[in-house]
């Protein structure tokens, strides 16, 4: 298992390294002392596993690509941010814009997530075990959101076609966000997604609601402009 | 009372400069309709801009050199700072970032087209990158901006160059919004909504404010492509000292500044009209900042807004800039506003030359639409040819000029070789008013040797 000690080893050498792995990667490696620096283990494109062990700063495994990274701690702003594929898990909680604007893949943070959680997503499915802040799914465009905690305030602002299920309180819903029926085929989907995330067996789906768009601000008109 | 006398009862009607023909008009419309006027274009009206310099050419304390005969160099070198493949243009004009969605496919493959034959750079924008303009453009910047609509870490290191835009001239400050009309399949399927929706692009990065994020995320950046890519940052001109300032103390290689005069594919005109800064203001605040830092030329600018000739070219280079960008007038090259189209011109409500209505997708040239037929009047062989033809002769009057004030690079333009016609023009550009020693607001006054 190669390891990388972060305390003596620059960043940029074990990003570079772990650019440039064969395609068909499978191995593991290991970061030590991460403190906090921004951007590790970012862009990496091959199935490769990357345990992370301790906090890491903004952005770490940005546009994520195959990879799965794994961090022993906490995470910075952004983590998983625009992710394509593969699957990120934060041990301890995440700060703000955790999974922005991804694209595909599975964010799993087993404790907290900050405020705007989810912003701008792009079908990445995020499962977050604890709570997360205020403007979460802002602007969400596809994908799943699911809160086993609570949600702040203006959840799903602006919303386009992203699923969100919460099992605690919203404190608030966000301009054009509703509830909507727990289907069966929405239910398949937590099923599938708290087994990806270790807690299938844990948790009843029908204890989560569920939020989408109510789609009528899909087309500026001047009779919504009370919703802005 | 005479019969002649009487045209002297009343005064003859005087219509208000406050309230004007246009103002009166936006009223009536306003009152009509209950909504902003929104169109695409940058500001129309009359503001102090580079007609309001002149050069003063070479005299005899000053050599000029032989025009077609003495070497005036025009290559300009972006990203050395940081980047480990700085990106070299042939000429010192660029096109400015333009989507896919705003305009259609085939103009962006004529942009690609035009460019690369006079051996300059293309920039994407709010959509994504196609294939047609990768393929058809040798340097390509790749935008990343806050919708993040059809980012992805393949383009991203498909890119020659990686911009991250702040703001745009047109509307500091502001977001975007594509209309349903011009979200076709393939437009939406780039940006993952849905068909045929008002599509909003955000105002703000989402994972990221201020500049102490932002010099982390070009850090990111800079880390998922293994340092080699030039990362210019975009703003619109509105603080552009200060903005220059905090975009190179955050790593950036260039700086992209777009006065208010740089178009836009749609927003409000009060916004058009109204934010930020006219380019030929935002030009030396810019160069200072990037003097007292003391990396003028390390990091280059690139300023856009309102470029139009080879004059304007060598005025903003003149005044510090390492480049400039180009986007309405690259349309207008393309055949945007061809008074050949003027009866379907005429028939959206409009006349050739003043149609700005991008953002309804009607365009009848082909460019700002995604309406198939519409879109495949354009030839992108041609237009693209039209453009080579243009940003040629943009490049021969800059060199003209340059060899007339006696520089054998371009970038030997400098703010002694330009005087204001106007003392607004003047004070903006930094330059003494024509015929006189003074600048407005600097030590001194009109001297004996103008």
């Amino acid at each position: 298992m190669p390891t990388i000690d972060l305390a003596t080893t620059p960043l940029r050498e074990l990003n570079a390294a772990l650019h440039r792995r064969a395609p068909d990667g499978g191995e593991v490696w290991r970061v030590l002392n991460p403190r906090g620096q921004h951007a590790v283990a970012a862009g990496i494109d091959t199935p490769v596993t990357v345990e992370v062990d301790g906090h890491v700063g903004y952005y770490c495994a940005g546009m994520n690509k195959q990879a799965t990274v794994v961090v022993n701690g906490n995470a910075g702003p952004g983590v998983a941010e625009n992710m394509m594929s593969g699957e990120v898990r934060v041990r301890g909680d995440a700060s703000q814009a955790a999974g922005a604007t991804g694209c595909g893949g599975l964010l799993v943070i087993d404790g907290n997530a900050s405020a705007r959680c989810g912003i701008s997503m792009k079908g990445i499915e995020i499962v977050v075990k604890g709570s997360v802040g205020h403007l979460s799914a802002f602007m969400a465009q596809a994908g799943n959101l699911v809160v086993l905690g609570d949600a702040g305030e203006a959840l799903g602002d602006s919303l386009y076609e992203a699923e969100l299920y919460v099992r605690g309180e919203v404190k608030s819903l966000g301009a054009d966000c509703i509830e909507k029926a727990l289907g069966s085929e929405h239910k398949a989907v937590l099923v599938r997604l708290l087994n990806a995330a270790g807690v299938g067996n844990e948790i009843d789906v029908n204890s989560f609601r569920r939020y989408g768009s109510a789609r009528k601000l899909y087309h500026f008109h001047m009779d919504n402009i009370g919703h802005y | 009372m005479s019969a002649g006398q009487d045209r002297w009862i009343h005064t003859p009607p005087r219509k208000s400069a406050t309230f004007d023909d246009h103002a009166i008009a936006e009223i009536r419309r306003a009152a009509a309709t209950g909504i902003y006027d929104i169109r695409g274009a940058g500001a129309k009206r009359r503001l102090p801009h580079f007609d309001d310099l002149l050069f003063l050419g070479a005299s005899i304390s000053r050599y000029p050199l032989e025009g077609y005969r003495e070497k005036c160099v025009t290559e300009v070198t972006i990203g050395a700072r940081h980047a480990k493949k700085p990106i070299t243009l042939k000429i010192p004009i660029t096109i400015a970032g333009m989507s896919f969605g705003s305009l259609s496919a085939q103009a962006k493959e004529a942009l690609g087209r035009g460019a690369s034959a006079v051996g300059t750079s293309t920039t994407t924008g709010d959509g994504g990158m196609t294939a047609e303009e990768r393929e058809s453009s040798k340097t390509l910047v790749y935008q990343v901006l806050p919708s993040r609509y059809g980012m992805n870490p393949d383009d991203l290191r498909k890119a020659d160059a990686i911009e991250v835009v702040v703001g745009q001239g047109a509307k500091p400050g502001g977001g975007g919004m594509l209309l349903g009309q011009k979200i076709s399949a393939r437009v939406a399927a780039m940006r993952v909504l849905p068909e045929g929706i008002d599509q909003r692009s955000a105002c703000r990065h989402p994972d990221w404010t201020g500049p102490y994020e932002l010099e982390i995320k070009i850090h990111e950046l800079r880390e998922i492509t293994d340092w080699e890519k030039p990362i210019y940052v975009k703003v619109g001109a509105s603080r552009p000292y200060y903005d220059t300032a905090l975009a190179v103390k955050a790593g950036a290689d260039a700086i992209v500044l777009d006065g208010m005069q740089g178009g836009t594919a749609a927003t409000q005109d009060v916004f058009i009209e109204h934010v930020g800064l006219p380019t030929l203001a935002a030009i030396r605040p810019a160069v200072q900042a990037l003097q007292d830092l003391g990396l003028h030329r390390e990091v280059q600018l690139i300023v856009s807004g309102g470029v139009r000739n080879g004059a304007d070219v060598a005025k903003c280079l003149a005044l510090g800039a390492d480049a400039v960008s180009i986007g309405t007038a690259a349309l207008i090259a393309l055949g945007d506003n061809d008074p050949a189209l003027e009866e379907e011109y005429r028939a959206l409500g409009t006349t050739a030359g003043a149609y700005d209505d991008w953002h309804e997708g009607r365009d009848p040239a082909g460019i700002t639409t995604q309406d198939p037929a519409l879109a495949a009047r354009l030839d992108p062989v041609i237009a693209g040819r039209k453009l080579a033809n243009y940003l040629s002769v943009l490049t021969l009057e800059t060199q003209t000029i340059a060899r007339a004030c006696g520089k054998s690079h371009i970038h030997n333009l400098e703010p002694e070789d330009l005087v204001a016609l106007t003392v607004e023009a003047a004070a903006m550009a930094r330059v003494p008013l024509a015929g006189t020693e003074w600048i407005p607001g600097e030590a001194g006054g009109a001297g004996p040797h103008a």
